[in-house]
């Protein structure tokens, strides 16, 4: 058996992982175009920040490749998928065969169509880690003028990480709040209050009318002048592999349950297929890193012969910017549970006997309490929601199911 | 593997499961000393109401959500027990968003913390279950 991953981040290593619980001996082939050792992509704007340096990002030890019986083609482009002859096409024309493949393509930056965007002279993305790279090359010898366009989650990390080592942050976004695929309203205004603080500008509900050179025109008529543009506007998933060999492409590549796309022994994982979320009811390209290793590992296993499947997706995300945390999941319509006191913000979200979501900023402690009552479907009327709602506790769950979940098997 | 039970019917609410654990990883060798007049932020809590209470730590789950989650490769499953390297975690708090037990949480010095069963202080047995005085904290296989 050869298994031939295209990708080599977190779905990656997670279908790595999988097949090795249920295959030793098989063949294992990484192949990715980035040269690098596995790394963890979102550390990027730690590195930055120099929080953490580059052995610190490895997302697994040294030896994992060997350890887990990999080769690696590091460096070496996909070009094309033949689902028939099961052979895929590199860069340069070498052919490798697979038995069972995996397309962890992931996504990448996505920026509009913007007038003068050719003329701006330094523009960066930040997605990977030769963009910090390069980024952290321009931002010598200092005193730079630095403009992020997008104030989701990639832009604001970034804009994290650079500060300290910059003249100014300006950050602008079409939306009217920040962090808009995440917060609401209230959230949001919390968490921007708190990196204004930090000096970083906001020009928000507005768009980029045109670019001139180190100038920024906006659509309110104002202008930024910048040395670095950072372009974080949004991501789009890699289909284009599995599309052209035949594969259905949604929003994003389009699996069953245990990860197999439409094509026979090809399996695909992470930022570039869609998923169900249990929270939304419906399809969407949730682009999470804990969903992208579980998808991953669930591939591997089913790719290893195993029946294991996900049916309990919904989005999560913990970040933090500048010292204040938050994390959020699944999806905000329903009913609502509100609670403020300065920067600590609670919103719990519930419908049709079940929490749906959640916006927690400030005190995030126990919160995979919660994200537990999502996941599992817990209906709400067989706890005690009123105590659950005031914070995470095992208490409002009933006697028997404690004793299940600190005395059983788990 | 050996985990660690909790049977509330036994707990007596009395928290010393939390102050051996807080004496275990503070390094010390003088109990009195490592915990008098101190704020202590044990692994083990207690959830206590009314007359019901118990401790709640790390299961070391066989599908660890932590694990999977985490972002930097910080948390990892060594022969079934749930590690954290604090020299790798960034405190994202992926992993407290994860757990469904609400066992990991953010430590004193940065980093997350987690109840590792007392593999990494020296201490061999879990000062949990050694001092709880009911035996409502067991170590044993299931």
């Amino acid at each position: 058996m050869h298994y031939v991953i295209i990708g080599n981040s977190t779905a990656a290593v997670g279908c790595i992982e999988g097949i090795r619980q249920a295959d030793r001996a098989g063949r294992i082939t990484v192949i990715a175009a980035e040269p690098w050792h596995t790394y963890s992509r979102p550390l990027i704007s730690y590195l930055l920040q120099g929080k953490v340096n580059e052995e610190q990002m490895k997302y697994r030890p040294d030896d994992f490749y060997r350890a887990n019986g990999c080769e690696t083609l590091l460096g070496h482009g996909v070009e094309a998928i033949d689902p028939a002859a099961k052979k895929l096409r590199l860069r340069g024309g070498r052919v490798v065969a697979y038995d069972r493949l995996l397309a962890a393509t992931g996504s990448r930056p996505w920026t509009p169509p913007l007038e003068g965007l050719d003329s701006v002279p330094h523009k960066f993305t930040f997605m990977s880690l030769d963009d910090a790279h390069a980024l952290a090359a321009a931002l010598e010898p200092g005193g730079k003028r630095v403009f992020i366009l997008g104030a989701g989650l990639i832009g604001l990390k970034c804009a994290e990480g650079l500060s300290g080592r910059v003249q100014s942050l300006t950050v602008a976004d079409l939306a009217p709040r920040i962090l808009p695929s995440i917060l609401d309203e209230e959230g949001s205004a919390i968490v921007r209050e708190h990196i204004e603080a930090r000096g970083v500008v906001f020009h928000l509900g507005q768009s980029v009318a045109r670019f001139d050179g180190n100038k920024a025109v906006l659509t309110s008529g104002a202008t930024v002048e910048f040395d670095l543009l950072v372009l974080a506007v949004g991501v789009r998933p890699n289909t284009d592999l599995v599309r052209e060999a035949g594969g259905r492409v949604e929003r994003g590549i389009v699996t069953d349950a245990r990860g197999q796309t439409t094509l026979p022994d090809v399996y695909s994982a992470g930022d570039c297929v869609e998923s169900w979320d249990i929270t939304a009811g419906e399809s969407r390209v949730l682009a999470v890193l804990p969903g992208a290793y579980r998808q991953g590992e669930c591939a591997g296993l089913n790719m290893a012969g195993g029946d294991k499947e996900i049916k309990d997706a919904f989005p999560l995300n913990a970040i933090g910017f500048f010292g204040l945390h938050l994390v959020t999941a699944g999806s905000y319509a329903g009913e609502d549970y509100m609670r403020r006191s300065g920067q600590n913000y609670k919103r719990l979200v519930y419908a049709d006997d079940r929490l749906k979501g959640f916006i927690l900023i400030g005190a995030v402690e126990r919160s995979g309490i919660y994200a537990a009552l999502i996941r599992r479907q817990t209906p709400l009327s067989s706890i005690d929601f009123e105590l659950i709602k005031e914070k995470p506790q095992l208490m409002a769950f009933s006697r028997q199911e404690r004793a299940r979940q600190l005395g059983g098997r788990v | 593997m050996k985990r660690i039970y909790v049977n509330e019917k036994w707990c007596l609410g009395c928290h010393l499961c939390e102050y051996y654990c807080a004496f275990a990883n503070s390094g010390q060798d003088d109990m009195a000393k490592a915990l008098k007049d101190v704020v202590i932020h044990p692994r083990i809590r207690i959830e206590e109401q009314d007359n019901i209470s118990f401790a709640v730590n790390c299961r070391h789950c066989e599908e660890p959500l932590c694990v999977k989650g985490c972002i930097s490769g910080a948390l990892s499953v060594q022969d079934g027990l749930i590690l954290i390297d604090p020299d790798k975690c960034v405190s994202c708090y992926t992993c407290v968003l994860s757990c469904p037990y609400g066992a990991i949480m953010p430590s004193e010095a940065g980093a997350i913390q987690k109840c590792e069963l007392c593999t990494k202080n020296g201490r061999g047995q879990p000062a949990c279950v050694e001092g709880c005085p009911n035996m409502a904290i067991v170590f044993e296989e299931r």
